[in-house]
């Protein structure tokens, strides 16, 4: 019973999620039928001695025919029937808010996995071997040659089991991750035995 | 929790008594799941939930919401799948086009984007327009010239070089699961076995984000694969809001199969052959109920990429093809050919692949993979640079080649001598001598052919997110082309020729070259995946060209046939074979007519079968039986002397339950008999207190007799999921058949090394 309420809670609350971003999605899609957004593009080949030639205008779906983008018409009177029917015209539409955010979004992840990386590999060594200065650098027979990150991983577990604070868990949690990763690291790029 | 037992009364009662111990029922890494025990605890659950269906209106809620959670999951994963491929795509875009330039009114936007609105754009030139800037613009100030080639080749191998550097530490530090294509691994995964971590939140986090980097990257590689690893990732978590998924591993494969056909119908915009696809390629069992589950993520997928609109044109591929050209009957010939070329392809393809990642494993090659990635991108890059056709994006190069030449073209490919005094007006432009344009052109894109294929046997594979579907697609799309071209000249020059005669007249549109590329896109990726059926809904679901599927069915089997010929596997398997995934083909089949006893263990000069006997064992004994083998499982009989068998245990679970017994029940100690019959037998008074474990004992593990052929027990293992099956002969126990006994036999007549087979 109380799993059956943690999995309808956890249900809850990542169907909210996903509702907010629906429909702010929803929402962005639709505001992004501004001006800009929507054209109605013309190509035209070659017609005699007039070269070959490309229209954009702004305009609604209905109104998306030769007539009414190719302007300046370049040929006269009876040849435009003929010259319009050479011109291929499509209605496009396109969403330039979702394309603006989705950049946004995928570059701020980036940025944070490279900090994060630069830490993890550069910073957190250098901060740990300070702290703890030489009991550090006795290493299990497990460690030996792997300079990975991660390598310290086992003794901040052991020694972090003794205190049951939040800080605590998180970095226990952390640490258990790390180890984790540091398996998997062996598997697929020293042994070879996974996706090879 | 006893599974098959028998139904009398004081049974469940000590069911009722016994509470089920966390932990057992678990598996653990890297080990193969029992499908019989896990269908059993599921109907076992159902029909929980269904008896107490009737007793309050929460119950009836609850029976509802068991009921509906299957529906649920696929829609949460549908959406997220979705959501996940229009950011991979709009970012994948962006980042693509980020190599050769900028634009400076909107940073976020691609060339095509930048030079959406502008009115400068003409018709020879459609690209350019003055917003967007190349990096020699910007940096030296020049758009032409020799300085400003330079100047953009080396930021060209600059920024792919960037890119591969990030992607590969990103998925080395994070989430080293994230690399590669996914597909053999989910396969094995969907076949019921089990690695911690392949589909979890840091790997889906982490092939998303690098997957895009290796596509910017130039490599020749394309993101369908990891887009079905992506999927079933979303699968996988969202599985776990359920208790009915999260603890059953066999429900949860049900939705993994649900999940990469989403995969499939977000990478391709072709939601029915992503529900063909995850039926022939990638699921193992594919009930019904699985196949509406499978459409349903396949739909909503479609629908919330199609929302998203990543293209700006409301279609969910690039290659949506417009023409309707027939087709005439001696197109059969170049057809078949190109059907040929795909098999060879295909097969000097899985050949030449297996060999260098082979290598790769077993030599100091693999000691350098992020070396090595950066060689492959600098190589790929400064190789790729100079020709305009591998310098494009893959997909775009794709579609160029599936685009007929009709008036509005103005590409060098379409440079043909027209006839100027054809003044009216046609849709179809007739067949016409080319001009030099389409020479230089097909020069180009031979030198591109040969590129691609070397290339691509070396990237896939490399330590980054890597998808085969689209380089082979190209590869396939410029062999057609050219033939194509060829074919429609000799159309042309010789029109006299008795099979020109019949079908095409002098100054009609016979020869299509466009739907040339198209099957030979097909024949090549049919020849590396051996897929039929999904592949052909795949590709006219691409291109919209109903009228194409004859022939396009005509060279998928040729070059399926032309590639089983070299060997029966597709990449697929053949990687799934290097890495000694213990996966029971089911296509195989199993002819020799060896007997059970001859695959059983334990062998003649083997030590005798460690059993558990039922009601003399100590704990002590067990446990030291556990510590000395390595035996994933124990049948248990009834004494040493009538070997008749009882049941069977799994290590894990005995494991699990005697410590568990330790610290919660007292009295029990070393020398503590255990029982695995229903009623204790009667002990001296002052011996320990006996521990219970029938609720461990699996009751009806499943036996043959020593004289059944292999031919059954291949068939039995296959139909049914089983991991052991044990060996019976007149009556008594004699020995136990594992899966990992049964690839390794069925290696061993295949000739091929049964020490490759790893895990269990």
């Amino acid at each position: 019973m109380p799993s059956l309420c943690w999995g309808l809670l956890r249900l809850g609350s990542v169907l909210g999620v996903s509702c907010l971003a629906l429909s702010s999605l929803v929402q962005l899609t639709a505001a992004a039928k501004n001006f800009e957004d929507v054209r109605c593009k013309c190509i035209c080949p070659p017609y005699k001695d007039n070269p070959g030639h490309i229209y954009n205008k702004n305009i609604s779906q209905k109104d998306c025919d030769c007539l009414h983008v190719v302007d300046p018409m370049p040929v006269l009177g009876p040849d435009v029937e003929a010259y319009c029917l050479r011109c291929e015209c499509k209605y496009e539409e396109r969403s330039s808010v979702t394309i603006k955010v989705t950049i946004i979004i995928y570059l701020s992840i980036l940025g944070l996995l490279l900090l994060y990386m630069v830490y993890l590999t550069l910073v957190e060594p250098i901060l740990k071997r300070r702290l703890f200065g030489h009991s550090q650098l006795i290493q299990s027979e497990d460690d030996i040659g792997d300079h990975q990150p991660f390598a310290n991983a086992h003794d901040v577990l052991a020694r972090s089991r003794s205190r049951p604070n939040v800080l605590n868990k998180v970095e226990y949690a952390q640490q258990r991750w790390k180890l984790q990763v540091q398996e998997q690291r062996k598997s697929v790029f020293d042994r070879h035995v996974v996706l090879s | 929790m006893t599974n098959g037992g028998s139904i009398n009364s004081s049974t469940h009662l000590l069911d009722l008594l016994d509470e089920p111990i966390p932990g057992v029922g678990t598996y653990d890494d890297f080990h193969t799941i029992d499908w019989v025990r896990e269908k059993c605890k599921d109907r076992e659950r159902h029909r929980r939930i269904n008896s107490k269906k009737k007793e309050s209106a929460w119950e009836m809620t609850k029976s509802l919401y068991d009921a509906w959670s299957g529906w649920l999951v696929v829609t949460l994963t549908g959406l997220a799948s979705g959501a996940l491929a229009g950011l991979i795509d709009i970012a994948a875009d962006w980042m693509t086009d980020l190599k050769e330039g900028i634009c400076l009114s909107a940073l976020w936007y691609n060339h095509e984007q930048c030079c959406w609105g502008s009115n400068e754009t003409t018709f020879e030139e459609r690209d350019k327009c003055p917003q967007w800037k190349t990096w020699a613009e910007l940096i030296i100030g020049q758009a032409e010239g020799p300085g400003s080639y330079i100047m953009n080749y080396i930021m060209y191998i600059f920024w792919a070089l960037s890119f591969a550097f990030l992607a590969v530490s990103l998925v080395k530090v994070f989430a080293p699961y994230a690399c590669g294509s996914g597909i053999p691994e989910i396969k094995t995964i969907l076949s019921g076995f089990i690695i911690r971590g392949y589909l979890g939140k840091w790997t889906l986090m982490i092939k998303t984000i690098t997957l895009v980097l290796a596509v910017a990257s130039g490599l020749s590689l394309g993101k369908e694969g990891p887009l079905v690893h992506v999927a079933c990732c979303c699968g996988n978590i969202f599985s776990y809001l359920f208790p009915k998924y999260s603890t059953n591993e066999a429900k949860k494969r049900e939705v993994l199969s649900a999940a990469s056909a989403a995969g499939v119908s977000v990478a391709f915009g072709a939601p029915i052959g992503g529900v063909l696809f995850s039926l022939e390629e990638v699921s193992y069992y594919f009930p019904l109920k699985t196949l509406g589950r499978s459409f349903f993520a396949a739909l909503v997928a479609a629908f919330v990429l199609r929302s998203i609109n990543p293209f700006g044109n409301s279609r969910l591929v690039l290659f949506y093809v417009e023409y309707h050209t027939p087709w005439y009957l001696f197109e059969l010939f170049p057809f078949i050919l190109l059907g040929v070329f795909g098999g060879l392809w295909g097969a000097f393809f899985i050949r030449a692949n297996i060999a260098w990642c082979r290598r790769r494993k077993s030599t100091k090659f693999g000691k350098y993979p992020v070396l090595e990635v950066i060689i492959v991108a600098a190589i790929t890059a400064v190789i790729a640079f100079p020709n305009p056709y591998t310098r494009l994006n893959t997909s775009e190069l794709i579609k160029e080649l599936f685009t007929d030449c009709g008036p509005l073209e103005s590409s060098s490919l379409c440079d043909y001598r027209n006839d100027m005094n054809a003044s009216k007006i046609v849709d179809d432009i007739p067949d016409r001598p080319a001009g030099v344009g389409v020479y230089s052109a097909i020069w180009q894109l031979c030198l591109a052919l040969i590129f691609k294929i070397i290339m691509t046997v070396f990237t896939f594979g490399i330590k980054v997110p890597s998808g085969l579907f689209i380089p082979s697609m190209a590869i396939g799309a410029i062999a057609g082309r050219i033939v194509g071209i060829a074919v429609e000249q000799l159309a042309y020059f010789h029109h006299d020729w008795f099979i020109f005669k019949e079908w095409c007249e002098v100054g009609a549109d016979c020869i299509t070259p466009g739907l040339y590329a198209m099957v030979g896109a097909a024949a090549c990726l049919g020849g590396v995946t051996r897929m039929t059926v999904s592949l052909v809904v795949i590709v006219f679901e691409l291109t919209g060209g109903l009228e194409y599927i004859v022939p396009l069915m005509a060279a998928v089997m040729t070059s399926k046939w032309v590639g089983d010929a070299f060997g029966r596997e597709g990449i697929y398997e053949a990687h799934i074979r290097l890495n000694g995934y213990p996966f029971l083909d089911a296509k195989e089949e199993f002819t020799h007519t060896t007997l059970a006893a001859d695959v059983m263990r334990p062998r003649r000069n083997d030590p005798p079968l460690a059993v558990l006997t039922q009601d003399n064992m100590t704990v002590d004994d067990i446990e030291n039986m556990i510590n000395e083998t390595s035996y994933n499982g124990f049948p248990v009989i009834m004494s040493k002397e009538s070997q008749r068998l009882v049941g069977f245990a799994l290590r894990r679970d005995l494991t699990i339950a005697i410590e568990s017994a330790r610290k919660k029940q007292e009295g029990i100690v070393g020398s503590s008999r255990v029982c695995f019959a229903q009623h204790t037998p009667s002990l001296p008074a002052e011996s320990p207190r006996p521990l219970k474990l029938r609720s461990i004992l699996d009751m009806s593990p499943f036996t043959v007799t020593d004289h059944t052929p292999m031919e059954i027990v291949v068939d039995i293992f296959r139909k049914l999921g089983l991991r052991q099956c044990l060996v019976t002969h007149n009556g008594r126990l004699l020995g136990i058949i594992t899966k990992k006994d049964i690839l390794r036999h069925m290696a061993q007549t295949a000739n091929q090394d049964p020490a490759s087979i790893m895990f269990n």
